[in-house]
């Protein structure tokens, strides 16, 4: 079996954005890039089944679109344990755009179990995973909290409202990954970061495919009203507040 | 044309998503001077059809087939996608919600349309089609536009004022394709709570973190909770450590929730915590360290110790409650 994780490039989550050119486009003076925290999980459960000797996996190889600078985190992937890489240096416009070339550059492979998150932490958009799926005419389960192999199929546990369902799905599927479905973040260690150094990363060129929605410009949230405090003694003055001011409760 | 909106339902009940759904979608079809056509899948009684027809759907698809015993993320993009060319749909408006997310891609590469995940507000024009949206998790927002002619749209929970309107609608009985042979997610297992109030869905949500200290002090916040009839929920390090269950984790990597309420309990409101939070409509801190950044996303806050304070803010709720 063969493991492919999507990952996202994205700001560290504590940036605070700024943004230029009248508001159109992201500042990234002084942005730390990371891995997508989703795909991260992904990739380290991916990991984890191929740790597992028992699922048989052959290996394990991230896929990003996106231009050269973003090879930083893509190494950082190999570092911490994936076996090779893959990048379609195309400008990542949106999510169709994205989901269009990852599906052409699987279309002669044969990955059996595809790792997306469920969202990246920059546009929130929660497509390519389900987008790729489709174009590939693939299975896909959203909100996965937990993926096991059992006889060739994918066991999979996904949230449902007010609680969790388990599933089974034949491979291929696309498997779009939230919370839970690993503990922590694998980390690189010293040898891994050695070795990514000469782990293969491939680049493919895309193909033409035009994005079906854009930007137009970015706004920052509204500031809100400063704090009102309130006496630590007497927390029914927060209770009026919340009654005759707020009118809320 | 017609603005297609997918109504989920809950065993046969329709909720507060439902509706906002509904009305966003209405307001949507008369802006492009059409009719919001409401698309129900899976058996609901008639009264329950009929409150669609209170929040502006000018018609109800009811589509039902017995033998759907799964939510399968392909079959229903078939059956949407079917009545979305039926209806000769111009929009198609489903929840941000884990069905909507699961279904909304696939129906965009299905149509071939450009989908807007998560809006927030009404379309800032509809030529071209230009929508809201947050990114960056909360830190700013973006005005998007749809460049397809056909576009999908799926709405933030509890973004938009439920609106009743004095219009009547038409219930149609319709068949939903399903083809059990093709269908390949098979559900083995269902753990479910009940009785217990959604993170989701509620109004109010006490939230608890790591001032907290541990899990035996959380008495006061469940309690807080049942007097407000709110929901429960954690910073992600109090579910790391198993004090709290992991449902209950809100914040970028747990549950993204927009409640009216949000009590932060002893949170420091990092960052990837306010992700979760920030479109919460009024927050309330309570914490030891002034300068706590939770304290600029709030329009409420005491500080002070939460062991002695929510005693008191309890017995205050009590008292208001009556009970
Ligand atoms: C990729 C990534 C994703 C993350 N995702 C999330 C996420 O989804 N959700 C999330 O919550 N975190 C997330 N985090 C972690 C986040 O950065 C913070 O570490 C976390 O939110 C802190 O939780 P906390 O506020 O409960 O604890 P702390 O930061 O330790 O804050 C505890 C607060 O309690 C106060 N306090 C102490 N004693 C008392 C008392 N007696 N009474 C009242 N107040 C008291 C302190 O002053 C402090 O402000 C993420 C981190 C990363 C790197």
């Amino acid at each position: 079996m063969k493991i492919l994780v999507c990952i996202s490039n994205v700001p560290d989550t504590t940036t605070k954005v700024k943004f230029i050119d009248d508001f159109k486009k992201l500042d990234i003076t002084g942005i730390q890039w990371v891995i997508n925290p989703w795909d991260e999980l992904s990739l380290t459960r991916a990991l984890e089944l191929k740790d597992d000797t028992s699922n048989n996996i052959q290996s394990v190889t991230v896929a990003h679109v996106g231009l050269v600078g973003a090879e930083p985190t893509i190494r950082k992937a190999l570092a911490i344990g994936a076996d090779d890489a893959i990048r379609v240096n195309a400008e990542p416009a949106d999510a169709w755009l994205v989901a269009s070339q990852l599906a052409n550059v699987l279309k002669g492979e044969s990955y059996d179990l595809i790792f997306c998150g469920i969202e990246s932490s920059d546009f929130n958009g929660s497509s390519v995973g389900g987008m790729l799926a489709e174009l590939l005419n693939y299975p896909s389960v959203s909100s996965v909290s937990n993926v096991k192999l059992e006889n060739g199929q994918a066991v999979i546990t996904r949230e449902i409202d007010g609680g969790k369902e388990i599933v089974t799905v034949p491979v291929p599927v696309v498997a779009i990954v939230q919370k839970g479905i690993a503990k922590e973040p694998r980390i690189a260690a010293m040898r891994g970061i050695m070795m990514a150094r000469t782990k293969l990363l491939k680049v493919i060129e895309p193909v033409a495919v035009d994005s079906l929605t854009e930007v137009v410009n970015y706004e920052m949230p509204k500031p809100r009203a400063a704090c009102k405090f309130v006496d630590p003694e007497n927390p029914g003055q927060l209770v009026e507040l919340l009654q005759n001011e707020a009118k809320i409760i | 044309m017609s603005v297609l909106i997918f109504v989920e339902n809950w065993d046969g009940k329709f909720k507060k998503l439902s509706f906002e759904l509904v009305s966003y979608g209405a307001k949507v079809a008369e802006m492009l001077n059409t009719d919001a056509v409401a698309l129900s899948v899976g058996q609901v009684e008639a009264n329950e059809l009929e409150k669609l027809g209170r929040y502006g759907a000018a018609r109800i698809l009811s589509a039902v087939n017995d033998n759907i015993n799964v939510f399968d993320s392909q079959a229903f993009t078939s059956i949407i996608a079917g009545f979305a060319q039926q209806e000769n749909a111009e929009v198609v408006l489903l929840s941000n919600n884990n069905t909507g997310k699961a279904i909304a891609p696939r129906l965009s590469v299905r149509l071939k349309a450009g989908l807007a995940a998560g809006v927030s507000k009404l379309p800032l024009s509809t030529n071209p089609f230009n929508v809201y949206k947050k990114v960056y998790s909360g830190n700013a927002f973006s005005n998007v536009i749809i460049k397809t002619d056909l576009k999908i749209l799926t709405l933030a929970q509890n973004s938009y004022e439920v609106t009743e309107t004095a219009g009547k609608s038409v219930v149609t009985q319709v068949t939903a394709e399903w083809n059990s042979a093709t269908v390949k997610t098979r559900v083995t297992e269902v753990q479910k709570q009940t009785g217990k109030i959604l993170l989701t869905d509620a109004d109010v949500v006490v939230s608890g973190g790591r001032g907290m200290k541990s899990a035996e002090n959380w008495g006061p916040i469940v309690e807080l909770a049942e007097l407000l009839g709110a929901a429960t929920a954690c910073s992600r390090p109090v579910s790391d450590e198993g004090w709290r269950p992991h449902e209950e984790h809100t914040g970028q990597t747990g549950k993204i929730i927009a409640p009216n309420l949000y009590f932060a309990i002893g949170i420091s409101g990092a960052t990837q915590h306010l992700a979760g939070v920030s479109s919460s409509k009024f927050i309330v801190a309570i914490n030891t360290d002034k300068d706590a950044p939770i304290f600029s996303a709030a329009q409420y806050g005491i500080i002070g110790d939460a062991g002695k304070v929510l005693p008191k803010l309890v017995e205050a709720v009590r008292e208001l409650k009556g009970k």
